[in-house]
């Protein structure tokens, strides 16, 4: 599976090239910033009606992350719908692709600042969850130990020899790791954002997502 | 003939002038349907336009709007708005005159919708934006005559259907409105006339007298032009001479950071302090009004400027016109040169200044064009449907419509005349659901019909959002550029966003022209200071690329086979002799490639001639074949003779990669992943209506809250590649950006006869081409393969571990 492996107090991780995070040792996949029924919301509010694909396409890479990992428990870490309205709306196909993706999996869903509430979809549904040594939570924290959180969409730029590379990315510390967003209609906040580079300690590390993840140092400039 | 009255007559005696042909001519068709005027700048062909408006205003007097004037310029409004009072006021007519362009107070703008002046000035934007009110019908009501001026520069833009979308509107609201046409010198006036007239009505075409003969020629230097680059610094001297010489001199660069640079240079070489001043798009509009002013006034004695003084202001005392690089386009050159010397009857006076030694051989050849009055330009195709999407959305912001009415008024556009209804139809169907194969979310659908059959808004306060992003003009995103200090700092100008993410703090750049120190980046503004330094890192905005034209290039292909070159100056001659010498030069028939290792990377210049655009396509399909082959190529770049393509393995069998079948079959397959169509696509979408430029909560959300256009792109070619956003984007590229039509002339041309040489070095054809802009990257395993060498250096280097 193409992983980069990284360690958060203690517990081994491998950060995916698909943006999700893998935790062996609890057969636990976390995703975060889903964004399901973006394209729904959007529309409800009088813009350009996007192409309504993004559930769609969303879940089928979630789809195949389950099916390599094989994972039992899954946290979706916030974001994983649009509104709340959104939510409600999630068309009957999409309800049970869903379920049938929980068969026989705890499922976690973690409240998110766009989804603050529960929603009517199997699962258990928490505002944070602690399984030591770390917590998942949606927006990280800045007294944070072993936290895991998403909302940022972070995303990295790398000057190479020949051009510059930009990919959503995993920021790493000695006390948290931020997810990149999951969901097909996300854009990023790059590394070097204020609100990132004060977050993140000064020899933090980041994990650029693609066909071979790679790890580099966090950029700051 | 209709006569002067008696009030003109005596003022154009009082100003001891004669009434011109072609403006009487104008005065005795003032009943045409359409009518087109062609006529070269200092012609009098503003007043040739207005005369029978001011005629008719004169002689009856006439409730609310009477004449608008459309022109591309808002600066081109509040000039003709000063040249058009004098005679009014000298006069004593009972007119009121007002313009309207983007620039305008809110205030003035709503009095003006409740009561129109007699004349209103304005551009296709305001226009369209006027015609989204419910009040239009009040608005326009009583309007007799409308006037577009430099229509050959709209007729060659979707700003120019919409404009013409918009007349339809207008036609349809006052059904005897008569259209005027003003235009430079052009190689297909009947096209224009076509694009004019309310389609069938004729479109009557008036000459004028074309003038005298330009004095045209290359300017002298001392020193040679350099072996590549853009900045003509040898020039700085020759270029002040004649600058002392004459009393205004305008002073033409083909992009914005050519101008900055060139500024900047003879600012240092000013040793007699010459007021000189700079002109361009990306300068703070309070910075350019003041240089429009002063110019005006007579302040200055030259200004750096880009095509935004290609059109109108009239400046009467401008005796040169200096051209710096090659003009690529002879129409644009000559149109150009009639921006000197505005006395009719008196020859304008141009100079050109190659920029780099491939330039001098440009330069020539534009020049025995020019001369020969051989024109250049292709004929553009149907209406955009984009432009269309969003006429139909402007449509429906101003209240409930009958698409059968809507169809009809679309199709007396001359553009949209050929329109299928069944195309029609789809972009009604696109701007009313989204037209995806897969129906969801139809309740809220963005329109909606009644049961009478009307559409409507579904949310009639879609409105202002609609409003928000009327136009076809396509920005590259841009931050504003201050002066950092407590109260918010003097605004510079802009600069692109692509350019800001690529500065870190201490990195200097020009802008106005002087150093400025990248300091900050502070909501959305980035923050700078003033830098003492003599060299500046360049601000690489972009200005109006010009694509060089089929026969210029034909011209340069045919000098480079001449034995010897008298007529090219001696180091021009000398280095084409060298290119012989170490490599070869292109020939007709034949097609070369050289091949060289240059910055870490192989390269391959592949000379085509085949212009910029289909250049460009064969770029992007070289460089997926070769990405098939395992060559690993990381981007390309195209010129309107090149095309420079590098990677990280060379290319050693160059027949199959240019085997015509397969690069034909591929086509559609292989443009659908590429950059260039993203971009297209985000160009066509927005336009369309389905990327909002602007939203009423704009950035307060937050970066992260915005996607790239890309996601859409790659998620509709996924999921819904029949869909309508995606066929406008693959014809659009294939007018625009591929030109897949010279690719196959240029195939047939060279048929199997492909010279490959390797070289161990750059070639002095090859080395301009290092300094053009507009890299395509290419996104294949060479990406991985540089990302996981970089992350490896990164990570020794700060002493990590993965």
């Amino acid at each position: 599976m193409n992983g980069c492996d990284i360690t958060l107090h203690g517990a081994r991780l491998t950060a995916l090239g698909s943006g999700a995070l893998w935790w062996p040792a609890h057969s636990l996949l976390c995703v975060s910033d889903l964004h399901l029924c973006k394209s729904e919301r959007m529309a409800r509010r009088g813009g350009p009606g996007l192409p309504p694909y993004e559930t769609r396409d969303t879940l089928t890479r979630l789809a195949a992350d389950l099916d390599h990992t094989q994972a039992r428990t899954v946290v979706c870490l916030g974001d994983s719908f649009d509104d709340l309205q959104a939510a409600r709306s999630l068309p009957e196909e999409d309800r049970l692709w869903i379920t049938r993706l929980q068969a026989g999996r705890t499922w976690v869903w973690i409240e998110g600042n766009h989804d603050p509430g529960p929603i009517d979809l199997g699962g258990t549904h928490l505002a944070e969850l602690a399984l030591p040594p770390l917590t998942f939570r949606h927006i990280a924290t800045s007294d944070a130990s072993g936290e895991i959180s998403g909302h940022y969409h972070p995303k990295v730029t790398l000057p190479t020899r020949a051009s510059r590379i930009t990919r959503p990315a995993f920021l790493l510390d000695d006390d948290r790791l931020i997810l990149p967003a999951y969901g097909t209609y996300t854009g990023g906040l790059r590394s070097n954002d204020g609100v990132l580079a004060q977050l993140m300690q000064p020899d933090a590390k980041a994990v650029l997502t693609g066909p071979v993840p790679v790890q580099v140092p966090m950029p700051r400039l | 003939m209709t006569t002067l009255p008696p009030r003109f007559a005596d003022w154009f005696a009082a100003k001891g002038w004669h009434i011109h042909p072609h403006q009487q001519a104008m005065l005795d068709r003032a009943d045409a349907p359409a009518l087109l005027l062609i006529a070269p700048t200092g012609g009098g062909k503003t007043l040739a336009g207005f005369l029978p408006t001011l005629v008719d205003l004169a002689s009856q007097p006439h409730a609310g709007l009477h004449t608008l004037y459309v022109s591309p310029l808002k600066a081109l409004a509040a000039d003709i708005k000063r040249n058009l009072t004098t005679p009014v006021t000298e006069m004593d007519l009972p007119i009121r005159i007002e313009d309207r362009t983007g620039d305008t107070p809110a205030t003035r703008k709503r009095r003006q919708r409740a009561d129109p002046p007699h004349i209103l000035l304005t551009t296709p934007e305001s226009l369209a934006l006027l015609t989204s009110y419910p009040d239009a019908p009040h608005i326009f009501k009583g309007l007799k005559r409308v006037i577009i001026d430099e229509i050959h520069a709209l007729a060659e833009s979707k700003r120019g259907d919409q404009l013409m979308l918009a007349l339809g509107r207008l036609q349809t609201l006052c059904p005897d409105l008569r259209r005027v046409g003003l235009s430079a010198t052009v190689e297909d006036p009947a096209a224009i006339a076509h694009g004019l007239a309310r389609h069938p009505d004729p479109c009557e075409i008036l000459m004028a007298d074309p003038g005298p003969a330009p004095d045209i020629a290359m300017l002298t230097t001392d020193a040679a032009p350099p072996w590549s680059g853009g900045g003509a610094k040898y020039a700085i001297p020759a270029v002040l001479e004649q600058v002392r010489q004459h009393k205004t001199t305008l002073i033409f660069h083909n992009t914005r950071a050519q101008a900055e640079i060139f500024f900047h240079n003879l600012w240092l070489a000013n040793d007699d302090a010459l007021p000189i001043g700079i002109h361009h798009g990306s300068l703070d509009r309070a910075q350019r009004q003041k240089v429009e002013a002063a110019m005006v006034a007579g302040q200055l004695r030259a200004i750096v400027c880009t095509g935004t003084l290609d059109l109108g202001i009239d400046w009467g005392d401008v005796d040169l016109i200096i051209q710096i690089g090659a003009p690529k386009n002879v129409k644009r050159l000559v149109q150009r040169i009639g921006r000197a010397n505005h006395r009719y009857n008196a020859p304008s006076k141009a100079r050109l200044v190659p920029a780099n030694r491939f330039e001098v051989v440009e330069c020539v050849a534009a020049i025995e064009a020019a001369l020969a009055g051989e024109l250049d330009g292709d004929p553009r195709g149907p209406g955009p449907r984009d432009v269309l999407c969003q006429h139909i959305l402007i449509t429906a912001a101003a209240g409930p419509f009958d698409a059968d009415a809507l169809y009809a008024e679309v199709t007396t556009v001359g553009a949209y005349s050929a329109l299928a209804r069944a195309d029609f139809d789809a972009c009604l169907d696109f701007v009313a659901t989204g037209g995806y194969a897969l129906r969801r979310y139809d309740q809220w659908q963005r329109l909606k019909q009644a049961p009478d059959g009307t559409w409507a808004l579904r949310d009639p306060r879609g409105d202002r959002r609609i409003r928000m992003n009327i136009g076809t003009i396509q920005d590259t995103d841009t931050l504003k550029v201050r002066m950092k200090n407590a109260r918010g700092g003097k605004p510079l100008g802009e600069i692109e966003e692509g350019f800001a993410a690529s500065l870190t703090p201490g990195d200097t750049f020009l802008i106005g022209g002087q150093i400025v120190r990248y300091d900050s980046l502070r909501e959305m503004t980035v923050q700078v200071t003033r830098d003492a330094a003599k060299k500046p890192k360049i601000a690489t905005f972009m200005g109006t690329k010009f694509a060089t034209s089929t026969q210029l290039s034909q011209r340069i292909l045919r000098l480079f086979q001449q034995e010897t070159w008298p007529e090219l100056p001696r180091h021009t001659a000398d280095w084409l002799a060298l290119q012989r010498r170490v490599s070869r030069l292109p020939e007709p028939g034949r097609l070369l490639i050289e091949c060289f290792p240059h910055d870490g990377r192989t390269h391959h210049a592949v000379y085509g001639f085949a212009g910029r655009n289909a250049m460009q396509t064969l770029g992007l399909l070289l460089t997926k074949r070769m990405e098939e082959l395992g060559l690993d190529p990381l981007g390309f770049l195209a010129t309107d003779y090149a095309t420079l393509i590098w990677g990280l393995e060379p290319i050693t069998d160059p027949a199959p990669l240019f085997d015509i079948d397969a690069l034909r079959d591929g086509l559609d397959r292989w443009l659908a992943g590429n950059a260039v169509m993203k971009r297209t696509f985000r160009a066509s979408a927005t336009i369309a209506g389905l990327i909002d430029r602007n939203t009423p909560t704009a950035r307060k959300s937050g970066r992260q809250a915005t996607f790239s256009s890309d996601i859409l792109y790659d998620t509709l070619a996924k999921y819904d590649p029949d869909h309508l956003m995606l066929d406008i984007t693959r014809e659009e590229a294939m007018r625009g950006l591929v030109d897949f039509g010279r690719i196959e002339d240029m195939a047939a041309r060279i048929g199997s006869r492909i010279d490959l040489i390797t070289l161990d070095r750059l070639t002095p054809l090859a080395a301009p081409l290092m300094l053009e802009v507009g890299r395509v990257p290419v996104k294949g395993m060479a990406e991985e393969r540089l990302l996981a060498e970089e992350a490896a250096r990164l990570m020794a280097t700060a002493g990590l571990k993965p």
